[in-house]
């Protein structure tokens, strides 16, 4: 179980760093749309700061479409998905690894964006304990959340345009509580930040346990 | 002989059922209308535009009963593969999208002159009712991507139960992210209403009720006729082939 | 009246979207009946009618 895991998660980690698309496309995306954010809010400090950590999720939320889209595009192509109900892994394991791979590009993408938010937004960290956490455990949220449903639109036409409409108000929970968490440790907004990541571990978790329950439906029917 | 009932066979969705019905929602409508413009009483706050509750309200709850079959007819199907229910949940969704956009629509309409805005985002149910509404606009636009019969039932119907289990979360995250609502407290249990605004409040939600039952009585049969076509057209394609090639195979014997 | 022109839209676009659905619906009906084979139709005709 664990192994086949490992092995699905290291497949995709390895054909994305192979292909290089999350370091020379998704990064640089993510940090354009900081940019656009910064031209969008007139270059406003206040203004800029106050909105730092809505504007931080937001820019996560549109990179996680794309992740998905790729992790998703990977399986549809040559028929991969067959080839990995042949090799008789459990699919609970494809499900489990394919987000663990997209949670760590996402964790990578975050890593960029924290700096992004202190360099251009001028964020002033005072928790890198709660920031860590945050990313930590809205991304395991909303990696399951992105595989479950990158696999539900698979293989149809306009998945591209499908895939935004029903993920992102499923995320609604993950940008509200990420948000307020990322207020606290940013010390834009009294509220306890860390109360928040609990409502964040209860939406990772709801939606990895369906996502066990009715990934292998997914890949056997459609 | 079988052939005189299938020519009689109807070319429309009506049935005796569904004429009562029908002549029922239109018989309550109208008292409806009488009772809420000019029997029920105007509110010593909101004066008239209380009137607004025998639209509102009705929307609300049959929103939400709409999309609790939705959820039922999802599980029915995953569970026991039911094209019955699978027609049943797609039906329902439809009629639900179209409450919750009422509710959302006469909520903002009301607010306007008793709350003096549209829109407020602090208000847990309102936030939660929108989400709701994009979640099922995403099945709904699940349902039209075409394809498979079976895998696009057990598709939506995924995406029924992600929405279903979701819904809570958003509910309670929106509930601490302001903590505070517009919304009067259940209005309908504390006694504050007259009671002729109450019966006509409970009129409301019976008419709309039944013309959620008359709507799905021809929605599951217009369902049912389309996924015939898309079926049966299949079938008869293939049974056609299967002729020919029968036909051409010992065609010496014919 | 108080709030007419409130009351009106509110109410004015409830009943008009669920009468347009109802039409709708029931055109589909007629549409789709019109092109399903008579024995298929059956939710009206008898048991043996299938």
């Amino acid at each position: 179980m664990w192994r086949d895991i490992v092995l699905v998660a290291g497949k995709d980690l390895r054909i994305e760093s192979r292909s290089r698309v999350t370091f020379s496309q998704v990064v640089p995306f993510a940090g354009l749309v900081l940019v656009l954010f910064g031209f969008a809010l007139d270059a406003n400090r206040p203004v800029l700061e106050r909105a730092t950590s809505g504007l931080f999720w937001i820019t996560v939320m549109f990179v996680t479409t794309l992740a998905v889209q790729r992790s998703t595009s990977i399986e549809t192509t040559d028929g991969a998905r067959r080839a990995l109900l042949l090799a008789g892994i459990e699919p609970v394991a494809v499900f489990v690894g394919k987000a663990a791979a997209i949670a760590v590009q996402l964790l990578a993408v975050e890593l960029v964006l924290v700096g992004g938010i202190v360099v251009l937004y001028g964020a002033d960290i005072e928790s890198f304990a709660l920031v860590a956490a945050t990313c930590l455990v809205a991304t395991v949220g909303i990696a399951g959340a992105g595989t479950l449903l990158g696999a539900l639109v698979a293989g149809v036409r306009a998945r591209e345009t499908v895939l935004p409409i029903l993920l992102l108000p499923v995320l609604a929970p993950v940008l509200i509580g990420a948000t307020r968490a990322f207020d606290d440790a940013l010390g834009s907004v009294a509220v306890d930040g860390w109360a928040w990541l609990g409502m964040l571990a209860g939406f990772g978790a709801v939606n990895l346990v369906l996502g066990a329950l009715t990934y292998g439906v997914l890949l056997e029917e459609t | 002989m079988t052939t005189p009932a299938i020519s009689e066979a109807p070319v429309h969705t009506r049935s005796t059922t569904s004429r009562l019905l029908g002549v029922a929602v239109l018989v309550g409508l109208v008292a409806l209308v009488v009772l809420g413009f000019f029997g029920a009483p105007e509110d010593d706050e909101q004066a008239d535009a209380v009137r607004l509750i025998f639209v509102h309200v009705p929307s609300a709850l049959l929103t939400y009963a709409a999309f609790s079959v939705t959820a039922v007819g999802s599980v029915m199907w995953l569970w026991k593969r039911s094209v019955w229910w699978d027609l049943v949940a797609h039906g329902s969704a439809e009629l639900g999208v179209i409450f919750c956009g009422l509710t959302l629509f006469t909520g903002s309409v009301w607010g306007r002159p008793t709350w003096n805005t549209y829109w407020d985002w602090g208000d847990v149910r309102l936030v939660t009712t929108l989400i709701l509404f994009l979640l099922m606009i995403g099945y709904l636009a699940v349902r039209s991507m075409g394809g498979d019969e079976s895998a696009i039932a057990t598709r939506s119907a995924i995406v029924a139960l992600i929405a279903a289990v979701n819904l809570p979360i958003v509910n309670r995250s929106v509930e601490w992210w302001f903590d505070r609502t517009l919304h009067q407290k259940s209005s309908l249990t504390d006694g504050n209403l007259e009671d002729l605004t109450l019966f006509t409040l409970l009129l409301g939600v019976v008419v709309w009720s039944i013309f959620y039952v008359w709507a799905m009585i021809h929605r599951f049969r217009v369902g049912w006729l389309e996924r015939e076509l898309r079926v049966g057209d299949l079938d008869l394609a293939i049974e056609q082939r299967r002729a020919e090639a029968h036909a051409a195979g010992d065609g010496g014997d014919q | 009246m108080t709030h007419l022109g409130y009351l009106l839209v509110g109410w004015g676009v409830s009943l008009g979207a669920l009468g347009l659905y109802a039409v709708r619906v029931i055109q589909r009906g007629r549409q789709a009946a019109a092109r399903v084979p008579a024995n298929r139709r059956r939710w009206l005709a008898s048991e043996d009618a299938s």
